[in-house]
């Protein structure tokens, strides 16, 4: 369980991450927190020509609160930072929620939000959060900057729209409304391991206390953080109200063909999904349940 | 757990009175918790190499060539062996335990000649100037290789469709039957029967530290220098003496830091050949340190059999006896520990209960999987699980509660010492030699309040469903043949202590120095243990079988006697008294007021210390130095037996399969804690392990034979926070009495009846929904499978 050799690069600013990467491309890759990416290349399933290391790179490790509630957090923000900030678990409560079921604290000192999101681990949390939050990717090329929704920046197996010649730089999570109800589950073997099965939403509800919008996500159910569209679309126009999670979440598996492995059946995926949509969704859902942004 | 000091005996007037039963912390613990213990790895030897194991990717294969060139251009690669570099000398891995007849079929040379059997053997041996490019050679060694079909579980072996060694010609490596009492008439008459098949799941020991060796010839003294040995140093050393043509004090098996056992460190692998192999032939020091990855395919796995066992009962609930079939999965090759895991499952199958009428057929398969070895409680853990459940299942037919039915089945303490009979065939019968199995078990559910676990019913107000789960146990230990202690003062006032019971964490430091702290009346500080290698003593069989404390305790205890008795007899000449006139105090010979009656107080003698004796001996007198030394052998006569149950509760997510496990106690009897602060460690570590096993561990093979959880991402271990909910009780009720300090072994009991408990407790939750659990492990993915069909079946009716 030794790396294959590589070279090592160290840039200090973005424009020279970027052009180390436009220079050695496919042969190239990112290294961020290494909380995966070390692990695969001890186990050679990856050996890189050469390693670009993030971790000197000037202004990826910005946490901006705006005065509205909007977030803008630098890719290379380390979990534990999401984690602890003050004035994030405020503002967006749905990451603060998340944020404790992300692997192990020792590994959540290292590993960074933009490693996770880049990583695309179908079974991971942040992929799932930057999806039900809404959150818009920065990805710098060298043709410069464009900005991607979360909710088409995975494509699947480890599978992102990032070219292979882009860098995420940053997340902006746009502000919690008023009147949002969020939600966090997941299963694990161990907890700190990744889901077997996961949910993260937010539902939107208006002045009458009717839900305006819903985002129900699934992680650890597919290739990719996926919503589960006939749920969201059930639960618009009715009242906000815990009883509807029953009424709604057989919906989860609408449409899903669940991953199968040695840990989870697709069947139990199945049942796994049905059962968190609705235990979440009633929480989220119930009397006194925490609401939106908090003041 | 009584953690405090014993009552001072009569004897044993050491400082602070008697040692054994002090609850003291590990000796070891300043160099382990500061980090300054040395583990094989930590050791460097001047211009050592690094050697890697080129491992088969396939279950089953023809190997057609091995080309090395590629490998060989590599700079820094400085060698490639492969089986045509070892077949002059190559020997095949010898059986040291169990070996069952037909066995000598089934072994395994240290690299595949013409055949691979499992994924990970090893095929060829890199060396090279470091381990990045040792790995980076790994690649380069062309095997060409013509797959087959492989076998990958017990029916497809039994079946000798696809043969794992078709030389062989049968996957079945052994079978035999054994019995006690009236088998056919017991269950011909019995009122109630009920017959059950049970599966317990592969698994992996997993110690923290992996295998590891280090060797190096030193051609000025012409001694080969193996340093990573572990567990069973003495047969490993004759073995490697034997294959390499050296004399057996030419090979120096020598002991570091190990980083835990629990078994499978330590035991005669590939590895334990090729690396000395590559050391001779190249000349220079030959380091390889396992990967974690190598580990979870190459070193022993255990637990995986498959059983199907019948019980009978009268109608009363008493038990008549048991019989059955016990498949046991070996892997690829028959290996050092030969059939131990079936053969005592089958031997441990009745229990600690009343079961005149026993029969089990036992049959040892080969599979293309990593080869079997034994893994704390070896069969143990698993002949409970399939009695203690299929013991619930028989209550539950007879209306009758399961704390009950073993109450009316337990062996009484009148009837110790109890025979269990000849249900192992390599050796004699056995009997249980002390105990009082009923009041353990009382004692177990008075501590968890049995009684009113069952009156909070089955439905939790959260909605999950509990279960309260039990099971007991009887647990062997202290198995011979043998074990040698050597005692050896310094003129500094050290006394050093020798021992071939390798360590591997448990803590022998401080407890063999407790031992003999009580018979020489020194403090505990005084004695230095040197253990496991083969430099220390003449001879050793090493630790396992929870035997080191009872087996080479006992042989340091005798030798503590014998350096008094010699002590005694120099100074009585040295001072021209009568021995019987000298008494011996706080470490010190006196010379006894005559007449006593007088009640004069005890003249100190000078010299009159061993280290005063040491200093002449330094001097050069030879009586003196005769004197100071001590060896002493404890030959072992009949094992010792621990007993105990277990007592689980646990609430199980009806909906998600989630098992919470809201109460676990292990009460174990071991007769004499010599140290009840490691003895609660031991409890505690294995319940833990225990534990996990039940709930996660699983080693998980895919229909092509290949090993699907092959990380610790895959392979699951219980972490730190788990399983907070462990309580453990040790007991002193029934000390041994086949040794002079009454102990049994401790490292066991808490593992032995994990599963047992946890099956019959989640079994319990989930009885209601029609659940029946007979197979290990409880996963969610397997509890979710059982609750869904059960469903499913009350649906169809």
């Amino acid at each position: 369980m030794k790396a294959a050799a590589f070279d090592y690069l160290a840039p200090r600013s973005l424009d020279e991450a970027v052009e180390a990467l436009s220079q050695h491309g496919d042969d190239a890759r990112l290294l961020a927190g290494g909380q995966s990416l070390a692990p695969v290349l001890a186990l050679r399933l990856a050996s890189p020509a050469v390693l670009i290391d993030l971790n000197r790179v000037e202004g990826l490790g910005i946490l901006e609160i705006e005065a509205d509630g909007s977030v803008l957090a630098g890719a290379m923000v380390r979990s534990r930072t999401l984690e602890l900030s003050p004035e994030l678990a405020r503002v967006q409560p749905l990451i603060h929620a998340a944020m404790p079921w992300v692997a192990h604290v020792q590994i959540r000192n290292r590993g960074t939000l933009g490693g996770s999101l880049s990583h695309a681990d179908p079974s991971a949390e942040l992929p799932a959060v930057a999806v039900a939050c809404d959150a818009t990717l920065q990805l710098r090329g060298p043709s410069g900057q464009r900005e991607v929704a979360a909710g088409s920046f995975f494509r699947g197996l480890f599978t992102t729209a990032l070219a292979s010649d882009e860098i995420l730089i940053g997340v902006r999570f746009p502000r919690c409304p008023a009147g949002r109800r969020h939600g966090f589950a997941e299963i694990a073997r161990r907890h700190g391991d990744y889901a077997m099965l996961g949910v993260a939403l937010s539902v939107d509800v208006d002045a009458a206390s009717r839900i305006s919008a819903a985002r129900v996500v699934l992680f650890g159910a597919a290739d990719l953080p996926i919503r589960a569209s006939a749920v969201e679309a059930a639960l618009i126009g009715e009242p906000a109200v815990s009883g509807i999670a029953e009424q709604v979440a057989p919906l989860a598996t609408d449409g899903l063909e669940p991953r199968s492995d040695h840990q989870a059946s697709a069947e139990y995926r199945r049942e796994l999904a049905r059962v968190l949509v609705r235990r979440t969704l009633a929480k989220a859902l119930a009397p006194g349940a925490p609401s939106g942004a908090a003041r | 757990m009584n953690a405090t000091a014993s009552v001072p005996g009569q004897h044993g007037a050491t400082a602070g009175g008697p040692q054994v039963g002090r609850a003291l912390p590990r000796t070891e613990d300043v160099r382990f918790l500061t980090g300054r213990a040395t583990f094989v790895d930590d050791l460097k030897r001047p211009g050592q190499l690094h050697a890697v194991v080129v491992r088969s990717p396939h279950a089953h294969a023809r190997i057609l060539g091995i080309d090395a060139t590629r490998a060989l251009a590599l700079p820094g690669v400085v060698a490639v062996y492969t089986w045509g570099d070892i077949a002059s000398i190559a020997q095949p891995i010898p059986i040291r335990l169990a070996p069952l007849e037909g066995f000598e079929r089934y072994l395994q040379y240290p690299l595949a000649k013409d055949r691979v059997r499992h994924v990970g053997e090893p095929v060829a041996l890199v060396v090279a100037d470091d381990r990045y490019v040792a790995e980076d050679a790994l690649d380069l060694v062309d095997v060409e290789y013509d797959t087959e079909p492989p076998v990958t579980d017990v029916h497809q072996a039994e079946a000798d469709g696809t043969l794992v060694h078709p030389d062989a010609g049968s996957n079945i490596a052994a079978r035999y039957t054994v019995s006690r009492g009236d088998p056919d008439g017991g269950f011909s008459r019995a009122p109630y029967r009920r017959r059950e098949t049970f599966r317990c799941h592969r698994q992996a020991a997993l110690p923290m530290e992996t295998r590891g060796l280090l060797a190096e010839f030193d051609a000025m003294q012409r001694v080969l220098r193996i340093w990573g040995a572990a567990k069973v140093t003495f047969f490993n050393r004759r073995w490697l003496a034997k294959v390499f043509s050296m004399e057996e004090s030419a090979v120096e098996l020598l002991e570091l830091d190990v980083g835990g056992s629990f078994g499978v460190r330590g035991e005669l692998y590939p590895e334990d050949f090729l690396v000395p192999f590559a050391a001779l032939s190249l000349g220079r020091p030959v380091k390889w340190i396992e990967d974690r990855r190598e580990h979870l395919l190459a070193t022993n796995h255990s637990r995986e059999i498959e059983c199907t066992l019948e019980i009978a009962c009268e109608a009363d609930g008493r038990f008549i006896g048991l019989r059955g079939r016990v498949l046991g999965d070996l892997g690829a090759y028959v290996r050092t520990n030969g059939g131990v895991v079936p053969a005592k499952a089958a031997q441990f199958m009745p229990g600690p209960y009343r079961m005149p009428d026993c029969e089990f057929e036992v049959l040892a398969l080969m599979t293309n999987k990593t080869p079997v070895g034994t893994y704390r409680g070896p069969g143990r853990y698993e002949a409970n699980f399939f009695r203690e459940r299929l013991i619930d299942l028989a209550a539950a037919d007879l209306g009758m509660d399961p704390a009950q039915i073993r109450r009316i089945n337990l062996i009484g303490p009148d009837e110790m010492p109890f025979p269990s009979g000849q249900l192992c065939p390599y050796e004699p019968a056995i009997e249980f030699d002390t105990g009082d199995y009923p009041m353990a078990f009382e004692r177990a559910l008075a501590e968890t309040g049995y009684g009113e676990m069952l009156k909070a019913g089955n439905v939790a107000a959260d909605g999950r469903l509990l279960g309260v789960g039990l099971a007991c146990f009887v647990e062997s230990s202290g198995a011979g043949p043998s074990e040698t202690g050597r005692i050896k003062a310094r003129p500094d006032g050290g006394i050093d202590l020798f021992t071939a019971c390798s360590a591997s964490g448990q803590g022998h430091e401080t407890v063999m120095a407790q031992i003999v702290a009580d018979v020489l009346e020194r403090p505990v500080e005084a004695f230095t243990l040197h253990h496991g290698s083969t430099t220390l003593v003449e001879f050793g069989y090493g630790t396992y079988h929870s035997r080191a404390v009872v087996v080479g305790g006992s042989a340091l205890h005798r030798a503590g006697e014998k350096l008094l008795a010699q002590g005694r007899a120099w100074c009585a000449q040295h001072h021209g008294i009568e021995p019987s006139m000298i008494d011996y105090r706080a470490g010190r010979f006196l010379r006894r007021a005559d007449p006593p009656a007088a009640g004069g107080e005890p003249a100190p003698l000078h010299p009159g210390t061993f280290a005063e004796i040491a200093a002449l001996a330094d001097a050069g007198d030879t009586s003196a130095a005769a004197a100071i030394e001590a060896v002493a052998v404890f030959e072992v006569k009949k094992r010792t037996y621990t007993y105990g149950t277990h007592v689980a509760q646990v609430a199980v997510d009806p909906e998600t399969a989630e098992v919470e496990l809201l109460r676990f106690l292990a009460i174990e009897d071991i007769g004499r804690a010599v140290n009840p602060l490691l003895v609660h460690g031991q409890a505690i570590g294995a319940a833990v392990q225990g534990i996990g096993a039940t709930f996660l561990d699983e080693l998980v093979y895919d229909d092509s034979g290949q090993l699907v959880t092959g990380t610790l991402a895959d392979y699951l271990v219980a972490t730190a926070t788990g399983f907070p909910n462990i309580e453990v009780i040790t007991l002193e009720a029934h000390p041994s009495k086949l040794n002079p300090l009454g102990v049994k072994g401790a490292g066991e009991g808490g593992i032995v009846a994990t599963g047992a408990a946890l099956g019959n407790a989640v079994a319990a939750a989930l009885a209601g929904l029609g659940v029946k659990i007979t197979d290990l492990p409880l996963s969610p993915e397997r509890l979710a499978r059982a609750m869904r069909e059960a469903r499913t079946r009350a649906g169809a009716n």
